[in-house]
């Protein structure tokens, strides 16, 4: 169990009114908010140790290149992945979809190849393949959604061939909340030896991850999804396939040898990590990290799963409200208003204190498919409690009087 | 609450001109792509002079009440009063505040008229 209330203590924004009502921030799936300590941790770099990494020899350089590397450690851990440097850090997921695109695609996808996307993905997850394939001439093949908003596994497995070179699939929607079976998805690749990107940009903040259980090939988090600050991120890989991929960015911090006409490159992880990197921004994402240990992933996967019920049980009563939300899907309930647009849900609930999203949701053909214009969406996280759902409803109670 | 006054709701719950002009001769389309807001404008100009205006779309109470309002708000104007009309403009015939987040939706309306009005200079 969460201690919620405790928790809620360290999100000082969570005392904010707006207008003049109690603030329930119900659009964790855009971004978290920050504990303290994450704050804290940005002040104390700042105010102590900074410097840049990895390159000078006084106190202050070598202070920040060793809580730099730790953050990568912890990471590794967090998501038990075999080797540190095996964790590239980036902005986040787009970033890291995109790096895996330029290098490991560029090097890897030929005229007539096929990669695999589902119909769930965000664009950061699609775009970046579509951009591929065009320019190499090869093919995107798409996983349908069933009726129940799940997967369509029977369909995955006929769409797999040996012309498929990579399966890109999220971990979680950040629209309906359906968490697929990526653990299948991964198994029926490899055997026509298909390499795997997850897009865990949802999935890792609610989730325990083991990469080597797993055993994806690629897997994308954004740091401020789960408590980070923006702009930390990584990109998982596995050792064998991000030594043959060439550098995605290049500049300072990744070179060998460096001569006017030719360059040789370092190996992992600074191969992939060109410039200066967010170097506060990842050293705060640590203490996220080891805040969300605190609290223990298990336990957050059960409280948003009693929420997720909660608001669902509550809104499923008015009878003009549709959801959109799959059995056992994630954190994320997905909802329209006959007669009402997302935009003016959003803009009443907004009235009464409760931030949600509205609109495509970064996921236009998914949209499209559910056959609606856009949709409202509610998303919780740790420091949601019961009281801002049922702010929630207060909210769709008055939407639907304005409305009457 | 501001934003939905009863002038506004009464507008997209009862628009005013919604539908198709039989003797329009001047037509255009806008599409706002982060709300899925689809607006479509017909106009009959007749010496310089818009003389009736119809609308039709999809979206959000604001860009359809606000195109519904437009579409009286119009008629008699000449295509250079059209022209210089903009945001304040729109905000005094709503008579509300509009967030930043939802001007959008408010100009969409504006903003395919004046369209339509560049289109039927060029045609
Ligand atoms: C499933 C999924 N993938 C990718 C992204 C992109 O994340 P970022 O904007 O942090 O790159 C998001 C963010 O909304 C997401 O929900």
């Amino acid at each position: 169990m969460l201690n919620v209330e405790e928790i809620r203590k360290q999100f000082k924004i969570l005392d904010r009114k707006i207008n003049g009502k109690r603030l329930a921030y119900l659009d964790n799936a855009s971004t978290t908010q920050k504990p303290h300590k994450v704050i804290q941790a940005l002040t104390d770099y700042y105010e102590n140790n900074n410097s840049n990494i990895h390159r000078g020899i006084h106190t202050l350089s070598e202070e920040s290149t060793t809580l730099y590397e730790s953050a990568r450690v912890t990471l590794q851990k967090f998501l038990n992945a075999k080797l540190a440097h095996e964790i590239i850090f980036t902005r986040n997921t787009t970033e890291a979809i995109n790096l895996v695109a330029y290098t490991f695609g560029e090097k890897n996808i030929h005229e007539g190849d096929e990669i695999i996307v589902s119909e769930l993905e965000h664009h950061a997850n699609l775009i970046p393949w579509q951009e591929l394939c065009k320019r190499k001439k090869a093919t995107l093949k798409v996983i349908p959604i069933k009726e129940d908003l799940n997967l369509d596994m029977e369909i995955y497995e006929k769409l797999l061939s040996e012309k498929t070179k990579l399966v890109a699939v999220t971990g979680m929607s950040n629209v309906t909340g359906t968490i697929p079976n990526i653990k299948k998805i991964i198994e029926l690749a490899h055997k026509f030896n298909s390499k795997v990107l997850i897009d865990g940009a949802q999935l890792a903040a609610h989730t325990k991850i083991d990469l080597q259980e797993l055993n994806c090939d690629f897997f994308t988090i954004s740091g401020h999804k789960m408590l980070g600050p923006t702009g930390s991120g990584a990109l998982y890989g596995k050792e064998e396939l991000l030594n043959e991929m060439p550098p995605f960015l290049f500049g300072g911090g990744m070179v060998l040898h460096v001569t006017q006409q030719e360059t040789s490159y370092t190996g992992l992880p600074d191969k992939f990590e060109a410039g200066t990197p967010n170097i506060a921004e990842t050293i705060a994402f640590k203490s996220a990290i080891e805040y969300l240990e605190e609290i223990g992933m298990e336990n957050i996967q059960k409280h948003e799963k009693e929420l997720t019920d909660y608001a669902i049980e509550l809104f499923s009563k008015h009878k003009e409200v549709k959801i959109f939300h799959p059995e056992n899907g994630g954190g994320v309930v997905s909802f329209t208003i006959e007669g009402i647009h997302p935009h003016d849900i959003a803009s009443i609930f907004n009235e009464y204190g409760v931030a949600i999203r509205s609109g495509k949701h970064c996921a236009h053909p998914l949209i499209e498919r559910l056959k609606i214009p856009s949709l409202a969406r509610m998303s919780f996280y740790i420091y949601n409690n019961k009281e801002d759902v049922e702010q929630a409803e207060k909210a769709l109670k008055e939407t639907i009087k304005i409305f009457k | 609450m501001d934003l939905y006054s009863e002038i506004i709701l009464d507008y997209y719950k009862n628009p005013r001109n919604k539908g198709p002009l039989k003797d329009a001769n001047a037509y255009s389309e806008e599409y706002n792509p982060s709300c899925g807001d689809k607006i479509s404008i017909q106009l009959k100009i007749e010496d310089n002079k818009i003389t009736k205006a119809n609308f039709d779309g999809i979206g959000c109470a604001i860009s359809q009440a606000t195109t519904s309002m437009l579409t009286e708000e119009i008629i008699g104007k000449t295509i250079e009063e059209i022209k210089a009309m903009d945001t304040p403009d729109i905000i005094n015939m709503l008579g509300i505040e509009i967030s930043p987040g939802r001007i959008k939706c408010a100009l969409l309306g504006l903003s395919t008229i004046k369209k339509a009005i560049i289109l039927h200079k060029h045609a």
